[in-house]
């Protein structure tokens, strides 16, 4: 009973992990400029890597694995927002203008 | 030489942990290369200065890391909701928000944060402000608030 709960937690963690990635993957995609395009990116670093380990660390159980999976965990949290910020300070000092809101299409309307 | 042994301890233990193994020759092979870390480490001249991060409160630390999580939970859920959004709702700026942190590792913290959070990215940081860019107001709105900075000058990194 136990291990059919733990299951589909660990199925409930994955799945939701694999949702965010393809929408990270769709973001992509749909969005205009580089720029725009990391904040899909911040998605697949986010919630698809953490909910996909956070099910991977359900099905290891109490083991060393479950160490190295945490482990894994901290080190995305640290190493991918500093990615980021290399790749977004590398694209300006290339040149590259991000593309900006000109006011016109915001949800909220303009100030 | 304090940090340095904090550095070599943390080094062994992290190996410790990610090998499993306990014969006497891999032991002595996982201490070797920990002294060869700290050797490194020490030349480089790294060893003595970041390592003031063994003297933060570590529950203070992890109630931020609760904290951030949330954000960035909440964050995720708004900037899917925008990529699924046939209109594509986005409206991005880059603007400039004022750093409280003293230190180094909390402006880096800071910065890490904005980034971390799916909908603002850190893209500089110079003097006492760190420029980010948004993907809408709403998410420029919450770094403006400046509620995160607080909370990072609060750990006081």
């Amino acid at each position: 009973m136990l291990e059919m709960a733990r299951d589909l937690l660990s199925w409930a963690f994955i799945l939701g992990g694999g949702f965010f990635l393809i929408v990270g993957g769709i973001g992509l995609l749909r969005l205009p400029d580089f720029f725009t395009r990391l904040h899909a990116a911040g998605i697949i670093d986010t919630m698809g890597a953490e909910l996909m380990l956070a099910g991977f660390v359900l099905q290891a159980g109490f083991s060393l694995v479950t160490v190295k999976l945490l482990l894994i965990v901290l080190f995305i949290m640290f190493t991918s927002p500093t990615a980021a910020h290399a790749l977004a300070k590398a694209a300006l000092h290339g040149g590259y203008k991000p593309r900006l809101a000109t006011g016109g299409d915001d949800d909220r309307g303009s100030d | 030489m304090l940090h340095a042994i904090y550095l070599g301890l943390a080094s062994f233990s992290l190996w410790l942990l990610l090998s499993g193994y306990f014969e006497i020759f891999l032991l002595s092979l996982g201490l070797l290369s920990t002294c060869l870390v700290v050797y490194i480490a020490r030349r480089m001249d790294v060893a003595d200065h970041e390592g003031r991060s063994l003297h933060m409160h570590v529950f203070r630390l992890f109630g931020y890391w609760a904290w951030l999580g949330m954000e960035i939970v909440k964050a995720n859920l708004d900037v899917t909701r925008r990529i699924l959004d046939p209109r594509l709702p986005i409206s991005p700026e880059v603007f400039w928000s004022p750093v409280t942190q003293g230190s180094e590792v909390g402006r880096v913290a800071y910065a890490n944060s904005i980034t971390l959070t799916p909908g603002t990215v850190a893209i500089d940081l110079e003097g006492d402000e760190v420029e980010v860019h948004a993907l809408n107001r709403e998410a420029a709105d919450g770094v403006r608030s400046g509620e995160m900075d607080r909370k990072v000058t609060a750990l006081d990194l």
